[in-house]
């Protein structure tokens, strides 16, 4: 009979070979669903995985979508990486959002240069003041901050849907829950011409850069890290616990806020209903699946954004409800977690009452 | 450690009385190490049998094979004659061998009976149970409360449940695992009474120790075992520490060289009347405690462990900040409420009793855990950034000046033997020049060689100037480096003594919390169970 | 207020409070064997989805609580092979297993999206259901109510006066010693889980077979969550489960009834829905405040992952 045991030192093969065989398995996987759902395999593997990177406009709508993901997983990442585990990025991500709207609502048809800058500080200062919340009272009196933050996030979601059906709505909009559209101020420039791309992406490179800088090369970060794996030594050390919950929160919410901001300001130019779309809680998937590291966050946002968009397409040519996406989404993490047994563990075959 | 009579119960004649157990070429081997290799014992009704061996010489492995927690690799075990592989611990017990382990298998926050029942086969009602429990902890002078959680109890206490637990089972084999370690002398005394009844009844005993003195106090044979092996039987009686510990580890016991301390140093950490309310439900309260630690001068603090010294590690470390100043001052700072890392730039080192997970990051590799604690001491950290090259440098220090073996600065720590891990977490405190140490069981289950090595290294640091405090449950081991010591118990501490002018037999009726003066001595019988943490 | 508004306001209640006992019941022994699943919402999901298909596809409820019941376990399952046997972190696997239950309902339910359910008939129990004032509300109710109170007395004899329940506490409590007494710590906490997904499915086919009785993406809406907020709120223990799980019903309810009265109070309805979500945070906060309470009842090792070593 097969069974696990512990390796000596933990794989560094395996732990890069674990996400790109969850990737293999989700493939496999994929495939095995198309049959079951009685399409055709192979087309339902080109339509699905190829057509989101055919060409050049698919590709940069790929970056397009991977942007908020990158944001909010290299914000969540920080946390995780502390057993702070936010995940109410969604609702920080909407709150973002909110914030640089009130901005662009608030300045109106301005064309001055600084309603974009205003919006960016408003985004990121939105996500972290909903953030604030899970760590105010999660360092004050103790309570989970995985349960108040998701809590927030239908809060937020109901605070959204108050905003545009009511005090926002945009009186030419037909009734619509949706604000009006923001002035050419207030939105986003495009990167590539001809494209969707906006500025966004370049902001969320930005994060990763400075995500990874703050987690591997800083002081800050070390702590953060120490604190992840052993809570006993970090408070041996003298790390503040409570400092690493504020900013574990703090910074997933300002980069969950900026997300959200780069969506309202950027492909969409107004607020709606609809605006999160589950951004919030696909970056979860891929901040474990990109290893909580900032090459790997990016890595997996692509992955990932990819399903979003094999989504629509399956959708589109195959006739599928596009929260196969999801289904995807969640294989992948499965058959992550699973693999990375793997890591410190090995398969043995075994004889019984050997 | 009062050396008893020797054992006088007879030795059963071999012949008459069968082997109840008997092991043969028994082995374990494990990814990483050969745990038992080829080991063959053998233990008969009425006898006493000593297992000896120091850390990691494979005891504990070897009693959890024939307990049925653990399967050998190979290796044949036969049961009154009989050829038998043990299955789990219910197969065990179901034979008759009851286990007391060392870290004690008790469920906290369950009753004395609830867990008597988990332990016991079929249904049995826990008010007939509980009656049980009365009558044989009354017969082998057991007392307990049955009604009573485990939480609520002193050490001691538990160590008699797990007892009780194995005797309503009546065993005919009992293993009892490095038993003592969390006893007073006193109350060791009361054990070995308890076993020798029972041995007289005809009940078989292994006793897994490394305590030299006890085990030729209360064993009639001994198998002792180093690196896995079996290297030598003897009769415990008949030897001297010194030619049991040449069997143990194969040399000479090592000693430290300790001379006179010198006077008149300066004060480095003074508890001013410090008492603190535990926040753990089930913590000691510290009560207005004393002491004063001079430069050039090692003071240990001995106690049975749950008395209060996790509590007065934390507040002394800064782990668990004071609302006053005054209580704690370190190098004539007031720094009851400085966090640890200020303390730290006081002059602080503090060694910590768990290494993996506390003193270091188990997953992480050396250099990283040199930037735990000496990040700023040693200029690892610029504009908020790490400097590699100096953690690397620096841990390349400690493996170098404190014999550290291991795979070089980039070995996870978890990688190291015991003995390595910490000799790497003292160099790094040591190595950081502190004027004041504070160490906690500084080496607690750790190699002889190692642990000499450390207490000597303690002792050279001390002539060096700087102030050590000591915390430990090892008698002996306070009383070789120490120059002076005081007792806790029940968060309360004794007065000082100097270590010449007092004896283990002192120190050890002390840890009971009779001192003179103590507030407390009328309920003395009551006071040696104190509840643990 | 008059007497027929509080039968009919108790009723709700006790409607809406259901779904929360049902499922809190099931994670707190699941939590009690010392494993954290935060993947509650996404069991509840495919526990309502399944339920409703087949519920809709034979015109059996109880053919539909079943399927329910074993579409929760199936995600339960799946849950238990990651963090019992592949010892995945149980955190990040709950995440997982409640964003994946999510979507893989929204994706099978998509064709179901559109379909009525006929609502079940209640159960009127003779004579007591024409006690004045509560009768109606308590006692001509449907079948799964009169479930969840059975489920509260079952479990508080199975914790506290049964073999079974007291081995389920230790394993919780200290796993390794457990194991080294001699007990299957593994398999008893996949029975534990089990549970927990199967009661979840349960909780799940209620909302989507009785309640509504419709299927719609994200109606569960958090109540998976809030389940394992009312865990810690009542400390892990049943009868504070039951009072919880009224209490957050009763939140429920008022706001529906205030929205729904014509009232004429100038509050917006989406804020006001948003409420049970925030005395969610106002009761764990206030749970959570002194940490020994917390730290007293917990299980031990809840969340922590155990191998026995071989």
């Amino acid at each position: 009979m097969l069974e696990l045991e512990a390796r000596a030192e933990p794989s560094r093969l395996m732990s890069w070979a674990s996400p790109l065989l969850a990737v293999a398995l989700m493939l496999v996987g994929g495939l095995v669903v198309f049959a079951a759902l009685g399409k055709d395999p192979v087309e339902g593997f080109r339509v699905f995985f190829l057509n989101p990177v055919k060409d050049l406009y698919a590709l940069s709508e790929l970056l397009l979508k991977a942007t908020p993901l990158m944001l909010c997983a290299i914000g969540l990442a920080i946390g995780f990486r502390a057993n702070v585990w936010n995940i109410g990025a969604e609702g920080q991500f909407m709150l973002g959002a909110v914030a640089a709207t009130g901005v662009a609502l608030y300045f109106g048809d301005s064309e001055s240069a600084l309603v974009l800058p205003a919006m960016v500080l408003a985004g990121a200062a939105g996500g972290a003041a909903w953030a604030a919340i899970p760590a105010l009272l999660r360092t004050r009196f103790n309570a989970n901050e995985i349960l108040v933050s998701l809590m927030l996030v239908y809060v937020a979601q109901l605070f959204v849907s108050w905003l545009v059906f009511g005090p926002w709505k945009d009186p030419d909009g037909f009734n619509f829950p949706q604000t009006r559209m923001f002035a050419e101020a207030a939105t986003l420039p495009i990167v590539i011409e001809g494209t969707r791309l906006h500025f966004g992406f370049a902001i969320a490179l930005a994060a990763l850069v400075a995500g990874y800088a703050f987690m591997n090369r800083s002081h800050a970060g070390f702590r953060m890290r120490v604190a992840g794996v052993a809570a006993d030594a970090a408070r041996y050390a003298g790390f503040s616990a409570a400092r690493m919950i504020w900013l574990g929160l703090l910074l997933g919410g300002a980069a969950a806020g900026l997300a959200g901001m780069g969506e309202v300001a950027g492909p969409m130019g107004q607020l709606t209903d609809k605006v999160a779309s589950g951004y919030g809680f696909a970056a979860i998937i891929v901040a474990f699946v990109g290893r909580l590291n900032a090459l790997g966050i990016l890595l997996a946002s692509l992955l990932m954004a990819l399903l979003y968009i094999g989504g629509e397409q399956a959708q589109q040519y195959l006739n599928l409800p596009n929260s196969i996406s999801m289904v995807f989404q969640g294989m992948l993490l499965f058959f992550l977690l699973g693999a990375d047994v793997f890591i410190h563990y090995r398969l043995r075959l075994r004889r019984r009452g050997a | 450690m009062p050396i008893p009579p020797p054992p006088t119960a007879p030795q059963p004649d071999p012949a008459a009385v069968p082997a109840r157990l008997v092991l043969q070429g028994i082995g374990k081997v494990y990814p990483t190490v050969v745990a038992n290799d080829d080991i063959g014992l053998a233990v008969r009704a009425g006898e006493i049998r000593a297992i000896l061996g120091e850390n990691g010489a494979g005891k504990s492995t070897l009693m959890k094979i024939i307990y049925g927690v653990t399967r050998p690799s190979c290796g044949r075990m036969f049961w009154e004659g009989e050829e038998v592989q043990v299955e789990s611990p219910a197969h065990a017990r179901s034979l008759g061998i009851g286990m007391v382990f060392q870290h004690f298998s008790l469920f906290e926050t369950l009753t004395v009976v609830e867990n008597v029942a988990l332990a016991l086969p079929g249904k049995p009602a826990l008010d007939e149970l509980a009656q049980r429990i009365v009558e044989v902890s009354a017969r082998y002078g057991l007392p307990v409360d049955p009604r009573r959680h485990i939480h609520a109890l002193s050490v001691g206490e538990r160590q008699r449940v797990e007892i009780i637990r194995c005797l309503l089972q009546d065993p005919r084999l009992l293993i009892m695992d490095e038993p003592t370690s969390v006893l007073t002398p006193q109350a060791v005394h009361k054990l070995f009474e308890t076993l020798r009844r029972l041995a007289d009844e005809g009940c078989a005993i292994l006793y897994i120790s490394h305590k030299l003195d006890e085990i030729r106090a209360l064993c009639h044979t001994a198998t002792v075992l180093r690196g896995g092996k079996v290297t030598g039987e003897c009769i415990p009686a008949q030897e001297t520490p010194a030619s049991m510990a040449r069997l143990m580890i194969g040399k000479e016991l090592p000693r430290c060289e300790h001379d006179a301390p010198q006077a008149g140093g300066e004060v480095r950490l003074r508890l001013a009347g410090l008492s603190h309310a535990s926040d753990d439900p089930f913590g000691t309260d510290l009560r207005d405690l004393h002491l004063d630690v001079h430069a050039g001068e090692i003071v240990g603090i001995a106690g049975v462990s749950g008395n209060g010294q996790q509590e007065l590690l934390r507040v002394i470390s800064g782990e668990e900040p004071l609302a006053e100043r005054f209580p704690v001052q370190i190098c004539g700072v007031e720094a009851g409420r400085l966090s640890p890392g200020r303390r730290r730039r006081l002059g602080m080192a503090f060694v910590p009793e768990e290494r993996l997970g506390r003193g270091a990051v188990p997953t992480m590799s050396l250099a990283d855990n040199a930037l735990l604690t000496a990040a700023h001491n040693q200029g690892m950290v610029a504009a908020g950034f790490l400097r590699f090259e100096r953690a690397r440098a620096f841990a390349r220090r400690c493996i170098d000046d404190f014999n550290v073996k291991c795979g070089g600065p980039a070995a996870a720590a978890k990688s190291l033997s015991g003995g390595n891990l910490q000799k790497f977490i003292v160099g790094r405190e040591i190595l950081q020049a502190p004027r004041l140490l504070v160490c906690a069981q500084p080496t607690w289950g750790v190699d002889v060689g190692a642990a000499a090595f450390i207490r000597q290294q303690i002792i050279d640091l001390r002539n060096r100037g700087c102030a050590v405090l000591v915390i430990s449950e090892e008698l002996d081991e306070l009383f070789e480096i120490c120059d002076r010591i005081a007792v806790i118990a029940k968060g309360r501490l004794s007065p000082v003594r100097a270590a010449g002018a007092t004896s283990i037999e002192d120190i050890g009726v002390w840890m009971s919390g009779l001192w003179p003066g103590a507030e407390h001595a009328a309920d003395a019988p009551a006071a040696t169970e104190t509840p643990h943490a | 207020m008059d007497a027929s508004l509080f039968t009919s306001m108790l009723f709700a209640t006790v409607v809406a409070g259901t779904p929360l006992i049902i499922v809190a019941l099931g994670l707190l022994v699941n939590e009690k064997a010392g494993v954290l699943n935060l993947g509650a919402e996404g069991m509840m999901a495919m526990g309502a989805v399944a339920a409703f298909a087949v519920t809709h596809e034979s015109g059996n409820p109880w053919l539909g609580v079943a399927a329910g019941m074993g579409a929760g376990m199936a995600m339960a399952a799946l849950f238990g092979v990651l963090v019992l046997t592949l010892m995945a972190n149980q955190v990040a696997s709950g995440l997982a297993l409640a964003i994946f239950g999510v979507g893989l309902a929204a994706f099978v339910g998509k064709p179901y999206e559109a379909v009525a359910l006929q609502a079940v008939p209640p159960i009127r129990i003779p004579f007591i259901a024409d006690l004045p004032l509560i009768g109606e509300a308590l006692y001509n109710q449907q079948a799964l109510v009169y479930f969840s109170w059975a489920l509260f007395w079952g479990l508080l004899w199975f914790l506290h006066r049964s073999r079974a329940g007291l081995v389920l506490r230790a394993v919780g409590e200290s796993p390794a010693s457990a194991h080294a007494i001699g007990y299957p710590v593994i398999r008893i906490r996949y029975l534990a889980v089990l549970f927990g997904g199967a009661m979840a499915g349960v909780g799940g086919a209620f909302l989507s077979v009785f309640y509504t009785p419709m299927w719609a993406e994200g109606m569960v809406a958090g109540r998976g969550w809030i389940a394992l907020a009312l865990v810690v709120f009542a400390t892990w223990r049943p009868l504070r489960v039951m009072v919880g799980a009224y209490l957050f019903g009763g939140v429920m309810i008022t706001q529906l009834f205030i929205q729904g009265s014509g009232l004429q109070i100038d509050f917006p309805s989406q804020l006001l829905s948003s409420l049970p979500y925030w005395a969610t945070i106002v009761v764990l906060v206030a749970i959570s405040r002194n940490r020994n309470t917390i730290r007293l009842n917990s299980p031990v090792s809840l969340g922590k992952p155990y191998r026995p070593d071989a």
